[in-house]
């Protein structure tokens, strides 16, 4: 047993030497639960340094909580255990569970006031915030990454079907056209996406300004209820339905499965969120091309502008006011526009200021990367409708998981787009009285 | 006429079964009662909000065709992996006791996958038939089938179903093994003297005496696949394509930790609390019965 024996002994050495590398006593401790791993965690770790670099009397303190929804988890029962952190990352789906959750939630606007900082609203860009803000203009949670799907193709796949890899398809008419000439030239996936019900219903919803979910999609109250079985989302799903029939789209997944498809170049096109860049870049051999969405230019105001995914900051009660002072100047830190912009050239994520997108502007970074800029012109074209600012639904980490088993069974070709829909929107309703009830 | 034996009581026994008693009422008594009567709650993520509604989860539940479809799932999931796993097990422990030369090595490999996480069994056959990079979909492409588990419900099924059985096959193996070489020699060559082939020998004498192992593994892989199969389903198809492989312990995580519905998985968890005690009365008061000690 020497063997452990030693090993033991480096364990404790170890753990010992580490509780060295800890912030000193003196400074106040700011909890700040997340869920990335990888490159991105990597980044997120360099974000925290900095601002402990710059801060004396406080320390962020970062812990990796595992994926969105088990940080969500974590911190929801953290909070009822009454250990909660000061800083907890909710993905986007989470946002009307944590907006319902009022005695939970320190809002964010309040925390930037009572801490002292300047914090004015109008330094954001409007489309990444109005997902975080309430109905009187609050903000109540910080974004911090935010992204929108955007369309990816194999430039050299586009030249061996005959097709100009400089023009990629604006409607979905063209591409129905370029997955036909893509599948007579011999691909055997012309097209692929991730994230379906991201993209192809709540993204596709507000690209075509029709809506999602009653309520302005569910801004104005609880008692909202699921429209996405209208004519216009049905078309497209089967639509999409069809070219799964004729193996011109193949689904790989519910979440960005398929996106392996696509670096491998099996795959020629790619739906997928604009924070998938940095990753396609790197794991790609071939030259391949970012666009904006397509859409049906036969729909009445499309195309309107997408939505954003990703996730934000939220502020916990249950601390001592000095300490929300610390969680302010974080805030404050993040939201300058130099780590703006570094982190959306890193990763692709979208700057949440103007200030930001000015800077990466300046820096030349779009003519360097072509491409990376679509997402946001894409989201900032056109002033948001009712029908294109967001989706706020309780329980929607669920309906999604709805969504996703009723659109399998029209990409295997056992249920109509119609019933399909049909189908998700009754059974994700009653969720949403569920949850109304829930939290009344 | 049964005979008892009757100690004096003193408490020296109740004070060593003790910390067992404790390990159980913290570990087991406690979160059961909490689910208990979360069971009867309807209550926001945060506990800030809490609704008494007596019975109304389960009668949801029991209105849901979804959930009900579940219980059908878990049948034949629990059922497939059973009969599979313990067949396996039987066949390869009978072959595996004949071998003279290298027996210890082929025992050996055979315990092996017992000690695999059942997530990493699961992640270990999601790549073997992963469709796009999977070695098993690739050449079954090649003979011209078209392995697609993501969108396919029944291959999908079929694939737990071998990671979830292939995992519990050295266990059942191993206690098949010591069942076998437990049973007298003497037996099997009386009936051998007797003229009795080989597979005369196994049905009416092996397997028989078999029986008590038998019934032991069979409670035992039930429970296996009603609960600890969850690791293998998550990793592989996290209930899907659809509901295909949604079984009831996986439901009771997806509408607690994914929906946040407490009070909802809560009244799962107490029924599927009710029907493995179930199954155990059934099996020790009905089963147990026929089987030869």
């Amino acid at each position: 047993m020497r063997l452990n024996r030693n090993a033991i002994l480096l364990a404790a050495a170890l753990s010992f030497a580490g509780s060295f590398a800890q912030p000193a006593a003196a400074a106040t401790e700011i909890q700040f639960w997340h869920a990335f791993t990888g490159p991105l965690g990597e980044i997120l770790a360099k974000q925290v340094e900095g601002f402990n670099a710059s801060e004396s009397d406080y320390q962020v303190v970062a812990v990796y909580k595992g994926n969105y929804s088990e940080a969500l988890n974590a911190g929801v029962a953290a909070f009822r255990a009454k250990q909660q952190p000061h800083i907890l990352q909710v993905f986007e789906v989470g946002t009307a569970t944590m907006m319902a959750a009022k005695g939970a939630v320190n809002p964010v606007f309040e925390v930037m006031k009572a801490g002292g900082e300047t914090f004015d609203p109008a330094v954001y860009l409007p489309t990444v915030t109005g997902y975080y803000t309430d109905l009187e203009g609050n903000m109540l949670s910080m974004p911090y990454n935010s992204s929108t799907p955007v369309l990816y193709y194999n430039k050299e796949a586009f030249q061996a079907a005959g097709l100009d890899p400089e023009s990629p398809p604006k409607t979905w008419q063209e591409f129905g056209a370029a997955l036909d000439a893509l599948q007579a030239s011999g691909s055997v996936c012309p097209f692929t996406t991730t994230w379906q019900s991201w993209v192809h219903l709540e993204n596709f919803s507000a690209w075509h300004n029709v809506p999602f979910a009653t309520q302005a999609n569910g801004f104005g109250g609880l008692d909202t209820t699921l429209v996405f079985n209208g004519p216009t989302q049905v078309r497209h799903i089967q639509q999409l339905g069809d070219w799964a029939r004729d193996g011109k789209f193949v689904y790989g997944g519910r979440r960005n499965e398929s996106g392996a498809r696509f670096n491998s170049g099996e795959c020629a096109m790619l739906t997928e969120s604009s924070a998938g860049y940095a990753s396609i870049k790197a794991q790609t051999e071939f030259d391949f091309g970012v666009s904006s969405l397509p859409y049906w230019d036969d729909a009445d105001g499309a195309p309107q502008n997408t939505i954003i995914g990703g996730a934000s900051l939220w502020v916990l009660t249950g601390h001592p006011q000095e300490e929300y002072e610390g969680v302010a100047k974080f805030f404050s830190y993040l939201s300058s526009p130099e780590v703006q912009a570094e982190w959306h050239q890193q990763t692709g994520y979208l700057p949440i200021t103007h200030a930001a997108y000015d800077l990466t502007k300046e820096q030349g970074f779009y003519e360097q990367n072509p491409g990376t800029e679509t997402a946001l012109i894409q989201m900032t074209a056109k002033a948001p409708t009712e029908n294109s600012k967001g989706v706020r639904l309780g329980s929607f980490d669920q309906i999604r998981g709805i969504i996703d088993e009723e659109l399998e069974a029209v990409w295997a070709g056992t249920k109509s787009a119609q019933e399909a829909l049909d189908s998700a929107v009754e059974r994700g309703n009653v969720l949403l009285r569920r949850f109304e009830r829930a939290n009344n | 006429m049964e005979k008892r034996v009757v100690f004096r009581s003193s408490p020296l026994p109740y004070l060593l079964v003790l910390p067992q008693l404790a390990v159980t009422a913290v570990f087991f008594l406690w979160p059961a009662s909490q689910a208990l009567y979360q069971s009867l709650l309807i209550e926001d993520p945060f506990g800030l909000s809490t609704e008494f509604v007596w019975f109304e989860n389960f009668e949801n539940l029991f209105a849901d065709p979804l959930y009900i479809g579940s219980f059908w799932t878990t049948a034949y999931f629990s059922a497939a992996v059973t009969a599979l796993s313990l067949g396996l097990a039987l066949l390869l422990a009978v072959m595996a006791d004949r071998v003279v030369k290298g027996a210890m090595t082929y025992k050996t490999l055979l315990i092996w996958p017992y000690a695999v996480a059942p997530a990493i069994a699961g992640v270990l056959w999601l790549f073997l038939f992963n469709p796009s990079i999977g070695l098993v979909a690739y050449y079954l492409k090649i003979v011209g089938y078209n392995w697609n588990h993501v969108l396919n419900g029944g291959e999908a099924m079929l694939l737990v179903v071998i990671a979830a059985a292939w995992k519990q096959v050295s266990y059942n193996f191993l206690f098949f093994l010591a069942g076998l070489q437990a049973i007298p020699k003497s037996l099997i060559e009386a009936a051998a003297i007797d003229g009795a082939g080989p597979v005369r020998r196994f049905w009416t004498i092996v397997f028989p005496l078999l029986s008590p192992t038998t019934f032991f593994l069979l409670v035992v892989n039930l429970v296996y696949a009603f609960f600890d199969t969850f690791g293998i389903i998550h990793a592989v198809t996290k209930g899907g394509p659809g509901k295909a492989t949604e079984i009831l312990v996986y439901k009771v995580y997806s509408d607690g930790f994914v929906g946040l519905d407490l009070g909802g998985s809560a009244a799962q968890s107490v029924i599927l609390m009710a029907i493995v005690v179930g199954l155990t009365v059934i099996q020790f008061r009905f089963i147990e019965r026929r089987v030869h000690y």
